[in-house]
């Protein structure tokens, strides 16, 4: 590098079959990259992006968990993400999310979900982020169907309701704590 | 008139199957296509109180009219994440 040029972007590290277009929002079989993710959404002008992934774990109410099967209503998760990309915009103008799900077989210790919240400002980015998580656990279409040692079981959270200003104000206060 | 019904996770077990093409009568409710389907599969009686449900993709109440054609989803607790 010459003194004085600037350093190459690394917000186009694609791997993993991303590419270049992907939706900020997305629900997909294949595994995620929340390297990839976070670089959806993360512009010159933040000085933070946080980032979450969440993992299959091994155990689930002392149930010794072997994988995990993830089913998705796709359109409506994806309508739904966009909602919570919105709902964290009017409570952060400066910040942007992206969230990405993961459907079929998801193996111990793999990433189901990976979330980006980027803002010129670390405390937006840390709140938006935990504030998505917590939205897609209240209101995103999808199911885990967990596979543990001696059976298997449907995961059943939430009733979803999108317009519950109750769960939102649930949501928000955990981000914000 | 003709709708067709999508089931996700548990109720899609249940009814053994994740489509389900119904003729309703005319005026009928989202409401209505749940109460035909516990008639036929009567153990997703106890999802009565925590279904949610979409119509066309989009979230919707259980009070919404159905057309015909329409396309109505009902989903159980989710657990995304």
């Amino acid at each position: 590098m010459r003194p004085g040029s600037a350093p190459a972007r690394g917000r186009s590290t694609i791997s993993g079959g991303y590419t270049e277009q992907m939706a900020a929002f997305h629900v997909t079989a294949a595994p995620l990259d929340v390297q990839a993710v976070a670089g959806l959404v993360t512009r010159d002008s933040d000085g933070a992006v946080a980032t979450f992934v969440g993992l299959v774990r091994d155990h689930n109410a002392g149930r010794a968990v072997r994988w995990l099967d993830y089913e998705a209503f796709a359109p409506l998760a994806v309508k739904t993400f966009e909602q919570i990309g919105g709902e964290a915009a009017a409570q952060w103008p400066d910040t942007r999310l992206a969230i990405h799900h993961r459907t079929g077989r998801v193996a111990i210790g793999e990433a189901s979900v990976a979330i980006a919240a980027a803002s010129p400002h670390r405390g937006h980015a840390f709140a938006a982020c935990r504030y998505a998580i917590e939205r897609v656990k209240q209101i995103a279409p999808i199911w885990k169907h967990e596979h543990f040692e001696g059976g298997e079981v449907w995961i059943e959270g939430a009733t979803a309701d999108p317009a519950d200003d109750t769960a939102r104000a649930a949501a928000l206060e955990r981000a914000c704590t | 008139m003709h709708v067709n019904i999508r089931l996700f996770a548990r109720l899609r077990e249940l009814a053994g199957a994740a489509e389900l093409a119904r003729q309703l009568p005319e005026g009928s409710s989202a409401h209505d296509a749940w109460n035909t389907l516990v008639a036929e599969f009567p153990a997703m009686k106890d999802y009565g109180g925590s279904i949610s449900c979409a119509v066309n993709e989009e979230y919707s109440r259980l009070s919404t009219l159905l057309r015909d054609g329409d396309e109505v989803a009902f989903l159980p607790p989710v657990s995304g994440g």
